[in-house]
């Protein structure tokens, strides 16, 4: 405690207490910092309203709405929770999420971004003064005039390249310490060359000096950067905020007590309760309850399956019917989700590493450029004998050319291409994704919840006997079974009404039942209705003695699903589907949508792979999977997509995030990304257009500060013109 | 020329108040919601009275 306790002339001991309890109070307790994701609020009416509600609560000490990011942040007394807020929100009409504060906090500040917009402001208020000064040189000032506008402009040039230029310094000799050469080297070295020759010049009272070329280049190099990163950092705190939505809790249970806690707080040996639509936190044994679990993320299967006393279930599965209490058998880093990620990490380390555009070339250009200025160089002291040309001349070469226009080739570009797609709801995570999605010639699909919703929808509606449909409604319209809710929805729209039930019981992990007219009536798995089980999913409703009616369901296909497969074929690529659901019902999904080939039963190793092999016979596989068991396959694929639905893992692993529920983006995208990739090559060969013109004139001597000036300038900006053309 | 004795440094600190000006910009956070803060300004729940 660092509250100061000086000795109080106050005869009572409970005035000189107080004060200090209080402020012990204050300190201890620095109340709740909640955040809030809210989707769907678009104008300065929805700020003001949910401000004011937040405000109004007596526990709140601040909120504020973020329309940018689409988020609240409140400022709230300790016991007030997040579930409050949010029902606070909701009930003004407002969708609202929350988010997991120790996720966002990463994101919270941007330094990195903010570093560099300052130095890019530095760079651009010193390159226009100095750029004034210039034209005043070039428009004829001599003599003294011209020294003294050297002069100042160089005691501007100075301080502020050591502060604009360091992250060009700083990666320049990262790559020489490692003995290599990047795009940086031949920047520092043509800024550093350009003024310590036009230093000399100026003492000398020269004629030539490239004060304004050596700022103008940092400062289009650093916008370039800028763009860069922003690019980055939108898609980065987009994928943190969906890692933020889902909360990492769980019911711990302690002597019979129910308490939250964070999931990294649970232990081995733990009693953890899970409630109907709940995601196992850890790996465990059940040790209490009857249920059904999902574990379609984990596997690829559809069909749920039976979990009772004893029956291990892993982290990921999702309880679908009724509560059950599990005891931990591994937690965090050692549940079967996180152990997942040493196969990805295997597979990432097999994907063939790929060298981007820009470091291809800058690959061709360094050594290019050093050879170029050398030879210059070399040529000029040979010819006159003199150093002071020679060197002036090696640095015309430099600056010239010198990367500006292809600094900003790629990030223009990119950034462009990433706004395009990112309204269109996809999230490009990676910088080099969009140049990999161009090369995509093979699609490797996954099924359930991919192409599918995992969600369950009636086939034989038709078929049945409306009496029946009627028992099943009334049965099934309690529960939260996925295939009661489907029953309830399809015959609700198809407009039964449900029948007189009574006695409706719902037993956890077999099914429902219930009395109608004096006769049990059940509606639930195959062995409990006594009927024979069926290939395709389907669930049973006996009334009576009579014989066992069946209901069967398909997968519901994700919107755009069938545009996407036919969309890819229509661009010439091969589609393939793999899953890890039974083979009839990968079969019957393959022929709906045509997909040609396809796969069933595979374990996630052969998913894997299967994405390996085809590599390894030159196609470019494009995944797009959302389970854990297509998270190998992900890593491993040339480049990869995963739906926002995804478990984190597979999101983590995949280069490209689908953010809406449609898939239809997908097909666009690969356009999208094929001319991107095309605008980046036609801003190289512009870049280089620029550079046949400049550079005979620079090694002739004939090149001034105002044509370098001028060919820098009109290079950047018809390479960031050319990619605003980008559709 | 003696006019430059005057005008050099005028516009450099003419120059360098717009740089302070944005960088104090930077640092108070002002880009932080952009979409938000144009459309606070169209609100009338502060007109009166500074928010408390």
């Amino acid at each position: 405690m660092t509250v100061p306790m000086r000795p109080s002339p106050s005869a009572c001991p409970a005035c000189a207490a107080a004060p200090a309890a209080e402020a012990l109070a204050a300190r201890a307790l620095p109340g709740a910092q909640i955040a809030l994701s809210l989707p769907t609020i678009h104008c300065s009416a929805c700020i003001s309203k949910i401000e004011r509600a937040l405000n109004a609560d007596s526990r709140v000490k601040s909120a504020r709405v973020n329309l940018t990011l689409k988020r609240a942040s409140i400022d709230a007394a300790p016991e007030v929770t997040a579930e409050d807020m949010r029902a606070l929100v909701e009930g003004l009409g407002y969708e609202a999420y929350e988010l997991d504060q120790g996720t966002l906090n990463a994101t919270a500040n941007d330094r990195a971004g903010r570093d560099l917009l300052m130095r890019l402001a530095v760079a651009g208020f010193a390159s226009m003064n100095v750029m004034l000064l210039s034209v005043s040189v070039w428009s004829g000032a001599e003599d003294a005039t011209r020294d003294m506008f050297h002069w100042i402009s160089a005691a501007i040039t100075l301080p502020a390249i050591a502060f604009s230029g360091v992250p060009f310094f700083r990666n320049a000799w990262a790559a020489l310490r490692n003995g290599r050469l990047n795009m940086d080297v031949p920047i520092v070295l043509a800024v550093v060359l350009a003024i310590l020759t036009s230093l000399w010049e100026t003492m000398l009272s020269g004629e030539h000096a490239y004060f304004d070329a050596a700022l103008t280049l940092t400062f289009f190099l650093l916008a370039g950067r800028y763009l860069d990163h922003r690019t980055r950092a939108i898609a980065r705190s987009a994928a943190e905020e969906l890692t933020a939505l889902e909360v990492p809790r769980a019911i711990r249970l302690r002597a019979g007590v129910e308490e939250q806690v964070n999931v990294a707080l649970l232990a081995a040996g733990d009693l953890i309760l899970v409630r109907p639509g709940g995601r196992m936190p850890v790996d465990g044994v059940i040790v209490e309850g009857t249920s059904e679990i999902d574990r379609s993320l984990l596997t690829g299967e559809t069909l749920p399956v039976f979990a009772g006393e004893g029956q291990v279930v892993s982290a990921g599965e999702v309880n679908l019917t009724g509560p059950l209490t599990i005891r931990a058998t591994a937690v965090g880093a050692e549940t079967s989700l996180h152990r997942m990620a040493d196969l990805v990490a295997i597979a990432e380390s097999g994907r063939s590493r790929y060298t981007s555009l820009a470091d291809s070339a800058a690959k061709l250009y360094a050594p290019g450029v050093h050879i170029l200025a050398g030879l210059s160089f070399m040529g000029w002291y040979l010819y006159t004998w003199d150093v002071r040309t020679a060197l002036n001349i090696a640095a015309a070469v430099l600056i010239i050319t010198c990367p500006c226009a292809l600094g900003l080739a790629v990030p223009a570009v990119t950034t462009a291409a990433s706004g395009r797609l990112f309204r269109r709801g996809m999230l490009i995570k990676h910088e080099t994704a969009l140049e990999r999605l161009a090369q995509v010639d093979t699609v490797v699909f996954d099924k359930t919840g991919t192409l599918t919703t995992g969600m369950p929808q009636l086939t034989n509606l038709d078929g049945l006997p409306r009496a029946v449909v009627e028992v099943a409604l009334a049965l099934a319209q309690g529960s939260s079974h996925p295939l009661a809710q489907s029953i309830t929805r399809a015959a609700r729209g198809a407009g039964f009404a449900a029948a007189a039930v009574t006695d409706i019981t719902e037993v956890p992990g077999y099914g429902t039942k219930g009395r109608c007219n004096g006769q049990e009536v059940r509606l639930g798995r195959a062995s409990w209705t006594g009927a024979q089980a069926l290939s395709e999913t389907a669930t049973f409703l006996k009334i009576g003695d009579q014989l066992p009616v069946a209901f069967t369901f398909a997968d519901a296909l994700r919107p755009g699903a069938a545009e996407v497969v036919q969309g890819l074929m229509d661009q010439g690529k091969r589609v393939i589907l793999i899953s890890g659901d039974t083979t009839p019902a990968v079969e019957a999904l393959a022929t709906r949508l045509g997909i040609p080939q396809w796969m069933a039963e595979a374990l996630p190793a052969d998913k894997a792979a299967r994405v390996a092999a085809l590599t390894a016979e030159g196609a470019h596989v494009l995944m797009v999977g959302d389970g854990l068991n297509d998270t190998a396959a992900l890593a491993g694929a040339h480049v990869s997509i995963s739906p926002a639905t995804a478990l984190d893992a597979a999101r983590v692993a995949s280069d490209i995030v689908l953010l809406g529920n449609d898939l239809s983006p997908i097909a666009a995208a690969c356009v999208t990304a094929k001319s991107a990739t095309r605008r980046i090559r036609e801003n190289f060969q512009i870049a280089t257009v620029y550079n046949v013109i400049a550079v005979p004139l620079a090694v002739a001597g004939l090149c001034s500060p105002l044509i370098a000036a001028l060919a820098m300038s009109l290079s950047s900006i018809t390479v960031s013109l050319n990619a605003l053309r980008l559709r | 020329m003696n006019i430059l004795t005057y005008l050099i440094p005028i516009s450099l600190i003419l120059g360098g108040v717009g740089l302070v000006a944005f960088l104090y910009t930077v640092r108070s956070n002002q880009y932080d919601d952009p979409e938000g803060d144009s459309r606070r300004i169209l609100s009338d729940d502060w007109d009166d009275h500074p928010k408390p």
